[in-house]
């Protein structure tokens, strides 16, 4: 066992940290705190622009299509040190990570001639429209609508908690076309030009008072059939396509860890309440267990192994203890702890406002309770829940 | 970054595993359970000497096979998943350790060979009665080399012929290894929570001692580093345990019919075995890491340790518990394994000091590290 890089993961990691330190700041705790910057969207497109001409935007993808060619664990360890400089790389996670990664699986020579190259290089950022009002975790469940009217289909319905469609040049866009079979059965998936008529981006006010998401509604929008993915019908194969592209967990923490509140803690004379102490403890044993197990995970990577299911725990872990260790260091303020207003509230109101965005953080990518269903199904082999509506038309419901 | 055991230490882990569910069966493991007067499975400990695995740690100028910690990490784990019912962690957890950290060199040339090739068992007895222990709450004292006082319980100290003893001396403490089979000593068998592992009162009344080679008084201090070292090993005795109850209970929840159905469908079940599963998974890397922190000496071994045995505590804790109710009313009957696992896990979360005690290591070690 040892914690160190093979001889060429040095050299790329080396390599990597040169290249980041050229173009970036490193990273700042202030920084994180102080939120995203008026001008992050050029930011992000011109980061993007500088990574994609120097082959570290798509490390493992081809380098006929502009990535590195390089391994899953270089992915990781470029993913490592970006995350050490203040990169603007949000608008671009979902696109890359998973839109694009369909359009080359699924789209015909002429779409990815089209869309790859001006997305590597930040050109165009790209949406993933799947959830709607009524099919959040059961997304299968959804009823947009696309009716087939000579060479073209007209879409009809809503999306919701699409992250970024307000700056969005296109979408993946998955829609039933035929209501009359089983809800896996109907579903196809459609490249679609967000900045076309009928396609209305509302933001949503969330429980946390931000607007990172948005719900779109689509009207009467007419999208070719030549920008169909997949057969009619097959669009759920696409989506997990989609879904498993997601790219491995470079590991950010979405929020204050127990690292901050034991600084607060301290900071604040809180440090010999025994039962705080407890809790300590065990914030910081799940998060070492989610951080080595990252490191396990990236081992079978390093030695051209596929990874275990080990890293399925992941989300189930750290949104908890996001909320837990919020509500403890809430309370530790007592009645001040209301106060979210960062002239008066201690280390600029982070545990308030993450108070706020830790529920949202464990619906997000897979509630609680369904990330549960995924590790006793596909991990234990447990039996699939009772689907009642598995084998009959959509329609019928 | 290579964060996983070695080819040759992950066969060394199959081969391990074949052997004892051959020769380590629930039978075996029973039969100490139903039988009052027998303390340990001396077929299963004979077999398990002849392997050589008490010296697996111990360096081969000693008479061990000197293949290193990581390796007896690896045995722990599977004598955890069969709770061998053996002295095994008291002779080469707490009793070897204890000499290779602190033992003079005669002690260790004079010992280790013997716990190596099973002709002596080592305990570890520092317990006197409830509560965490503190160099305050000893009473038992070693004056010119004789030791007197009790201590209660002694995990394995009826079948063990040494101890490495926690006394008093002048105004600190000290460790003395002391031979169980003289006359200034007396030993009564315990009833405890967990019969497959026997458990001793033992009475010092004058009995001879020889001090380990630490500086005088500063036995605390000493017996601190033996157990770091032995928490990193309980951890993976205990994810062995926790491991087989998920698999004891995802076998049982698929073949278990109820209303129709495996209750392995229901979600109360799933939901229950995948907390299951991230404890498990939580305290495994936690415990690797406690395996290369310990297998390198690193600095972080206070930490390291403390999390890997926070970690496996509550992980075999939840699983035993959580497996005797998946498996309802027949996890309740003796004929049943469940309570097996339940039994286990309680004694090996208190063994070495509970998991509070552990907490408060793990936040001070952090302290002392950010102070730095």
């Amino acid at each position: 066992m040892d914690f160190t890089d093979t001889t060429e993961e040095a050299a790329f990691r080396a390599e990597a940290n040169a290249f980041l330190s050229q173009h970036l700041e490193p990273k700042k705790a202030a920084a994180i705190r102080s939120g995203r910057r008026d001008d992050y969207l050029k930011r992000a497109k011109d980061w993007q622009k500088v990574k994609a001409e120097n082959q570290f935007a798509q490390i493992t993808w081809p380098k006929e299509i502009g990535g590195r060619g390089g391994s899953p664990m270089q992915q990781v360890i470029w993913n490592q040190e970006e995350s050490k400089f203040d990169a603007p790389i949000g608008p671009f996670a979902i696109g890359l990570g998973m839109c694009v990664p369909t359009v080359i699986a699924f789209g015909s020579d002429e779409h990815k001639q089209r869309y790859v190259q001006k997305a590597l290089f930040g050109e165009e950022i790209w949406c993933q429209l799947f959830s709607e009002p009524a099919a959040g975790s059961d997304v299968a469940g959804l009823k947009t609508k696309a009716v087939k009217d000579g060479d073209d289909w007209v879409i009809n319905g809503q999306k919701v908690w699409t992250s970024g469609a307000h700056y969005s040049d296109y979408g993946i866009l998955l829609v039933r076309t035929d209501p009359d079979v089983p809800k896996h059965k109907g579903l196809t998936m459609f490249i679609v030009d967000m900045k076309q008529e009928g396609v209305d981006v509302r933001p949503i006010h969330q429980a946390s008072g931000g607007s990172e998401f948005n719900e779109v509604y689509f009207t009467d929008v007419r999208i070719p059939d030549a920008d169909r993915l997949g057969e009619p019908g097959m669009g759920w194969k696409v989506a997990l396509v989609t879904l498993m592209n997601e790219r491995l967990a470079v590991g950010g923490s979405p929020g204050p860890d127990w690292a901050e509140i034991m600084d607060y803690a301290r900071s604040s004379g809180s440090m010999s309440d025994q039962a705080f102490r407890a809790k300590l403890a065990d914030w910081y044993v799940a998060a070492q267990g989610y951080k080595l197990t990252k490191f396990r995970t990236q081992t079978a990577l390093s030695k051209g192994e596929t990874p275990g299911p080990e890293n399925s725990i992941g989300k189930v872990i750290t949104a908890n203890h996001l909320q837990d260790i919020c509500n403890s260091a809430i309370e530790m303020q007592d009645h001040y702890g209301i106060i979210s207003d960062k002239d008066h509230a201690p280390a600029d109101a982070i545990f308030q406002e993450s108070f706020m965005w830790a529920p949202g953080l464990r619906i997000a990518g897979g509630t609680d309770e369904i990330l549960k269903n995924i590790i006793a199904e596909r991990v234990l082999g447990l039996p699939q829940d009772v689907r009642v509506d598995k084998d009959k038309p959509f329609s019928a419901f | 970054m290579n964060f996983d055991f070695s080819d040759d230490q992950k066969f060394l882990r199959d081969e391990a595993r074949k052997f004892l569910e051959a020769q380590c069966t629930s039978a075996h493991v029973r039969a100490v359970l139903d039988d009052d007067n027998v303390s340990h499975n001396d077929e299963v400990w004979q077999k398990i000497v002849e392997m050589g695995w008490l010296g697996a740690a111990i360096p081969e100028e000693y008479g061990g096979l000197g293949l290193g910690m990581l390796e007896l990490c690896v045995i722990a784990e599977e004598l955890g998943r069969v709770l061998a019912p053996v002295p095994f962690g008291s002779s080469a957890y707490f009793f070897a350790e204890a000499i290779k950290l602190a033992g003079t060199e005669e002690q260790k040339a004079e010992l280790l060979p013997k716990v190596a090739d099973g002709s002596i068992v080592g305990c570890l007895a520092t317990t006197e009665g409830p509560g965490a222990l503190s160099a305050a709450s000893v009473q038992t004292s070693a004056k010119d080399s004789a030791l007197s006082g009790t201590k209660v319980p002694v995990t394995d100290g009826d079948v063990a012929t040494h101890a490495v003893v926690l006394a008093k001396e002048g105004s600190g403490t000290g460790l003395y290894v002391v031979a169980l089979d003289q006359d200034g000593v007396s030993r009564k068998s315990l009833k405890t929570i967990e019969p497959t592992r026997s458990h001793a009162e033992i009475k010092f009344d004058g009995a001879s001692a020889e001090r380990l080679g630490h500086e005088t008084g500063n036995g605390m201090t000493v017996l601190d580093q033996v157990m770091n070292r032995a928490a990193v090993l309980l951890a993976f005795e205990q994810l062995g345990g926790a491991s087989r109850c998920l698999e004891m209970a995802t076998e049982y929840a698929k073949e278990r019919h109820a209303f129709g159905r495996p209750i392995g469908g229901n979600q109360a079940i799933k939901h229950k075995l995948a907390d299951i599963y991230v404890k498990n998974e939580v305290a495994r890397s936690n415990a690797y890491y406690g395996a290369w922190a310990l297998s390198t000496d690193a600095a972080e071994l206070p930490e390291a340790a403390a999390a890997a045995r926070v970690a496996a505590s509550e992980a075999f804790w939840f699983a035993s518990k959580e497996n005797i109710q998946t498996h309802g009313g027949m996890g309740f009957t003796w004929e049943v394994d469940c309570h097996l696992y339940y039994r286990r896990a309680k004694l090996l979360a208190v063994q070495a000091g509970s998991p509070a005690v552990w907490k408060e290591k793990l936040v001070s070690a952090l302290e002392a590290k950010n102070a730095a």
